[in-house]
């Protein structure tokens, strides 16, 4: 994913997920194998839906048909979710051509639409979201309740079935220590904090994923509403505490950013923590413009490239953790110096 | 922030349940959290929001005497599960159960969202009846405003167009 997209200095991604399910079959939980392989059948019948290839190419990728690398994969660039790679019967995922929208099929509920856009694009994702779900919806009957709403296999989901997610980048506000602070305050309205990679993680490289928790008594548009300005606010605590450091604590600031820059430049052995910690300070550093021969695209794309899954694809083997240090050092030397 | 169950490492997990307006936190560690859970069989890490919704459900001493005063076993006719098991793993087993639990599920889906009406999208074409009522809810409200205000030309507007999609209702 480049950089692009609007505040994307600060916002990585924005991202909407629905959850949807078929009436006359049970949750894919407690579905027989039959039952599964029939709404797989289904949903997959969406695909040579003239609306939908109006939006983009789709490719069906059955999770039996690829092995446990490549899902892992697919995880590491939030594509599908670890669950449908490890657990899910007749689990599928349809991926439009650019990656922005993928629907998972037999995860948690029968259909997941998500889509991914870079930068702060909440909005813009729901808009597409809501659109492919209008796709389905012609062709498939949706478990729907008139007081209840979508009816999804998890209580935390029911109504609106959606999930609207910003993936952040705060390391001025974990630096000046105001991050929980901040965190908690968003835990109050409503909004869930997590760390990169989802529940129950902690936070990597200063990244931080914030999202709603209601779906029931509230619209859509209320739910985007709600984050979007909380979102806003703070980036604007974000760009306030980097622009107070820069100008109050500028030879720190250098002084971390090259350090990190210097270390991703020429270590040998990387371990993933430390990878993303450094990342991170010199996408600060570029962000702030105190390193100009990098560009925030190759951040991202380092980002996502020194997870195990992706060295491991890259080398294309299974690598002991002591193998992906090292060739996590070689990948960022590479890409870090060009 | 310290975990607020074993005041001993920082929390990682905090949860926000607002009921009646009323706001409870749970400020958790990972492994107090995992301990408020039941682990489900075959999970990756015996830790996800289910089981976090599960350890919810056992925090709530009044939720389960209720259901143990009735001495009934609640159970969905359509999956076969049963509300003691849908307290264990936190999912349903498929949309019926939605109807089959709805005495302890209201509560509960209070507890979660603050509310238990839904108000968002409603699919275009298996939801078309309910989209009319939905207006028809709407426009009687604003009826009723008119007619306080005593704009009675409005309001005779707003009546036939409730008319209008009433009478669609009884077509559909």
């Amino acid at each position: 994913m480049k950089g692009e997209g609007a505040d994307s200095d600060i916002v990585i991604s924005s991202r909407i997920r629905l959850a949807r399910n078929l009436t006359h079959y049970p949750f894919p939980m407690l579905s027989t194998n039959q039952q599964s392989e029939e709404v797989l059948e289904k949903v997959s019948d969406v695909v040579h839906d003239e609306d939908l290839k109006m939006i983009s190419n789709f490719e069906r990728i059955p999770l039996s048909e690829i092995n446990s690398l490549e899902s892992k994969v697919l995880v590491e660039k939030h594509l599908i979710s670890p669950n449908l790679a490890e657990e899910s019967r007749n689990g599928a995922v349809i991926l439009s051509e650019n990656e922005s929208i993928s629907i998972m099929i037999n995860e948690e509920d029968h259909i997941r639409i998500q889509c991914l856009f870079p930068g702060f694009q909440i909005n813009e994702a729901w808009e597409l979201a809501n659109h492919i779900d209008d796709i389905f919806e012609a062709k498939l009957n949706y478990a729907f309740d008139e007081k209840k709403g979508y009816l999804t296999s998890c209580p935390t989901n029911v109504g609106t079935g959606i999930r609207a997610s910003v993936m952040l980048h705060l390391p001025a506000l974990v630096l000046t220590q105001q991050i929980n602070r901040i965190l908690t305050a968003v835990s109050q309205v409503g909004l869930a904090v997590r760390g990169l990679y989802g529940e129950g993680s902690e936070s990597l490289g200063n990244l931080f994923q914030i999202s709603n928790q209601i779906t029931l008594g509230q619209s859509e548009p209320e739910i985007i509403h709600n984050l979007y300005s909380v979102v806003k606010q703070i980036i604007e605590h974000e760009r306030t505490a980097r622009a107070k450091m820069l100008s109050e604590s500028k030879t720190f600031l250098l002084d971390r950013v090259n350090r990190s820059y210097g270390i991703l430049s020429y270590a040998q052995i990387m371990d993933s923590k430390e990878a993303a910690q450094r990342l991170s300070d010199v996408r600060l550093g570029i962000d702030l413009g105190l390193i100009s021969n990098v560009s925030a695209n190759v951040l991202n794309e380092l980002m996502i490239m020194t997870q195990p899954g992706f060295l491991q694809q890259y080398a294309s083997k299974k690598l002991s953790s002591d193998e992906r240090d090292v060739l996590r050092a070689e990948m960022i030397r590479e890409r870090i110096k060009k | 922030m310290i975990c607020q169950e074993c005041g001993n490492k920082p929390a990682a997990l905090h949860f926000t349940k607002i009921v009646n307006g009323e706001k409870t936190e749970f400020h958790l560690c990972e492994s107090c959290a995992r301990e408020k859970g039941d682990s489900i069989p075959g999970a990756p890490n015996g830790f996800s929001i289910h089981n976090l919704l599960s350890g919810i459900l056992e925090f709530e001493p009044s939720m389960g005497q209720n259901v143990k005063q009735q001495k009934k076993v609640i159970r969905c006719e359509n999956c076969g599960l049963t509300y003691s098991q849908f307290r264990k793993i936190g999912r349903f087993g498929c949309s019926s159960c939605y109807n089959h639990f709805s005495d302890p599920l209201n509560p509960l889906l209070k507890r979660v969202h603050g509310n238990s009406v839904h108000v968002g999208k409603i699919p275009k074409i298996s939801g078309g009846k309910i989209k009319y009522k939905r207006q028809i809810k709407d426009l009687k409200k604003e009826l009723q405003s008119k007619i306080d205000l005593e704009e009675f030309e409005e309001a005779a507007k707003l009546r036939d167009e409730i008319r209008s999609l009433e009478q669609k209702i009884s077509e559909a």
